[in-house]
């Protein structure tokens, strides 16, 4: 059941109205009961592998948790006859013990992921379909990446001490499964969601309106932006489109890859909202990033903070790391002390490319975001040194040039995505230095790319609009506040132009089904 | 903390550490800061600052940072 499903829509509406007239302490089963519907409804054979994360999370989580337990009830009781010592090895005692059943969960856990995966790309899956086992095979599980990392960070909170074991098992079914958040993220930590997912909550007409609104914007982006320009990111993609084609193909896929990703978060964000629920913000307008490092922090926040709190440090912090950093600090200088940083970002990023697909494409990804980065890092003093000679950053100008270079930057490096053959990527890449094909843009051939003169314009006039409610929203904050503040018809106008834009300019595939969501691909 | 501020001037000339207090909130520090943060208190003060401890509570001022290097000690 995709979001931008007729079926979608009336299956929301019919939770939405049941959730308000239930008793309230039912709102969270209702949801649970919802949530599983959707998922049996993508595939059931899907079920076996939502239910193995939630089983495994849950017995791990509360295995856990019944140890910190006692530990706690133990050292409280025994306060003032253990010595510092004593209490000390206890406690490493109880993690020591903690630490198995962690790392069996996450073990379990990520081995399914990774044959999951694995089945989906050659040569694996060819060889399983020799093999004869291939009616084993259902496809990659629907958002098995998500819903997994989500319930790993969980076990590994747990463990930490920083999130508490659910001890009733269906709240935590709804954790991992709440079916708006279930295909494509964000990657919510308990904490994060807990507060809010199992409250009951009255019917807030504001909170619903602002939650609808967001979907109505989400459903923009999506429908008439991002299905719109698809058919010219696939011609594009085409053998015939090298040097400024190709600088096309990063663009387009830009717009993309945006309205897609970011209009699938609203319509998730937006129908939490409706529902009461508060879920963590997953982009904040990465377009006006300045360098690449920023552009990460804005975009897909959620599995970079996953990245960061469950890889990063944890690596980065490590003894044997903190050892590397004091003898390359002695032989190499402030190089040999970021040494430990370099190293845990390749593997973070090596992870975070993984995560996206196991083609070599996806880890070339990660490595070209990485080396930018650490490059970035690496230049920061020079850098300094040349903003301060010419007084760069007090200049309006400089900022959007900044801008303006992590956008055309991020646009080469994300059309990897694209391309499953690595040395078709940087061939055209290559291009961008020998091939000035500017005539492209006026002989004819962006007409042969799919779109009619009047999808240009909608293009233009849409991205201009999302454009524009941006730049409100990084200088004056919440849009739908400052609508709020004004008289109902203008708001009420407005909003039903939008709904009209969709309903009129959206792009409708056969038989009303618009594409898949990119992100429901990992 | 004398020792302590001077590692984080270091770091950052340009920042008053004695007054900051949103360090993390305000990106004064990003991730790369906080790992070699971490690898100079190590040599520092002995203390190995686990994953779970970092956190921006933690790392939002200097007072803080300390406050969480003096516990680690007394564990």
């Amino acid at each position: 059941m995709q979001f931008t499903s007729f079926g979608f829509l009336l299956f929301a509406a019919a939770v939405l109205l049941l959730y308000y007239l239930i008793p309230k302490r039912g709102q969270w089963i209702l949801l649970l009961a919802a949530s599983y519907f959707f998922y049996i409804w993508a595939g059931v054979e899907y079920l076996f592998f939502i239910l193995l994360t939630t089983v495994t999370t849950y017995a791990a989580a509360n295995l856990m948790g019944s140890r910190l337990a006692k530990q706690d009830a133990y050292l409280a009781a025994h306060k003032g006859e253990l010595s510092r010592e004593e209490r000390k090895g206890y406690k490493a005692q109880v993690k020591k013990g903690n630490r198995v059943w962690m790392v069996l969960c996450l073990a379990v856990n990520f081995a399914v992921l990774a044959v999951c995966k694995g089945l989906i790309i050659d040569p694996f899956r060819t060889m399983f379909q020799e093999s004869g086992l291939s009616f084993l095979t259902v496809g990659l599980p629907m958002g098995i990446s998500f819903y997994m990392f989500q319930s790993m960070g969980y076990v590994v909170d747990v463990y930490r001490g920083t999130a508490k074991a659910e001890k009733n098992f269906f709240r935590l079914a709804l954790f991992v499964s709440f079916f708006p958040q279930l295909i494509q993220g964000p990657i919510s930590k308990f904490g994060q969601v807990a507060p809010t997912l199992y409250q009951p909550h009255d019917f807030d007409g504001k909170q619903v309106s602002f939650g609808l609104q967001r979907m109505l914007w989400g459903y923009f982006k999506k429908m008439v932006i991002a299905d719109r320009i698809a058919v010219a990111v696939v011609a594009l993609k085409g053998d015939e489109f090298t040097g400024v084609g190709f600088a096309l193909l990063g663009l387009f896929y830009a717009a993309q890859i945006y309205g897609d990703f970011t209009g699938g978060i609203d319509i998730t964000i937006g129908l939490a909202q409706a529902l009461g629920i508060q879920l963590p913000e997953n982009f904040i307008r990465p377009f006006f990033s300045k360098n690449i490092a920023e552009y990460w922090r804005r975009w897909h926040r959620t599995l970079g903070e996953w990245m960061k709190d469950y890889i990063f440090y944890p690596i980065s912090v490590s003894a044997p790391m903190l050892k590397l950093s004091k003898s390359a600090k002695q032989k190499l200088g402030n190089f040999g002390r970021r040494l430990p940083v370099y190293i845990a970002s390749i593997a973070t990023w090596f992870v975070t490319g993984i995560w996206h697909g196991l083609t070599p494409n996806f880890v070339v990804w990660g490595m070209l975001n990485c080396f930018f980065i650490v490059l970035s890092e690496e230049l920061t003093p020079l850098y300094e040194k040349f903003h301060g000679r010419f007084h760069l950053k007090e200049k309006a100008w400089y900022g959007a040039f900044e801008m303006l270079r992590m956008f055309v930057l991020m646009n080469f490096i994300r059309a990897c995505d694209l391309f499953p053959n690595v040395g078709d990527y940087f061939g055209r890449v290559g291009s961008l230095f020998t091939t000035f094909n500017f005539s492209i843009l006026w002989d004819g051939t962006m007409m042969n790319l799919g779109l009619t003169a009047l999808d240009y314009g909608i293009l233009l006039a849409g991205v201009v609009l999302i454009f524009s409610v941006s730049l409100v929203q990084e200088k004056k904050g919440s849009v739908r506040e400052l609508l709020w503040s004004k008289p109902a018809a203008v708001r009420y106008i407005l909003l039903f132009a939008l709904f009209l834009v969709v309903l009129l300019m959206g792009s409708y595939g056969i038989g009303y089904n618009a594409s898949n969501f990119i992100y429901n691909q990992f | 903390m004398e020792a302590l501020l001077n590692i984080l001037q270091e770091l950052h000339p340009e920042v008053d550490f004695a007054a900051a207090d949103h360090l993390i909130d305000d990106k004064i520090l990003d991730s790369f800061d906080i790992v070699t943060l971490v690898a100079e208190i190590d040599a520092e003060y002995d203390v190995a600052i686990p994953a779970e401890e970092l956190l921006p509570e933690n790392f939002n001022s200097a007072k803080a940072l300390y406050a969480l290097i003096e516990k680690l000690q007394d564990e």
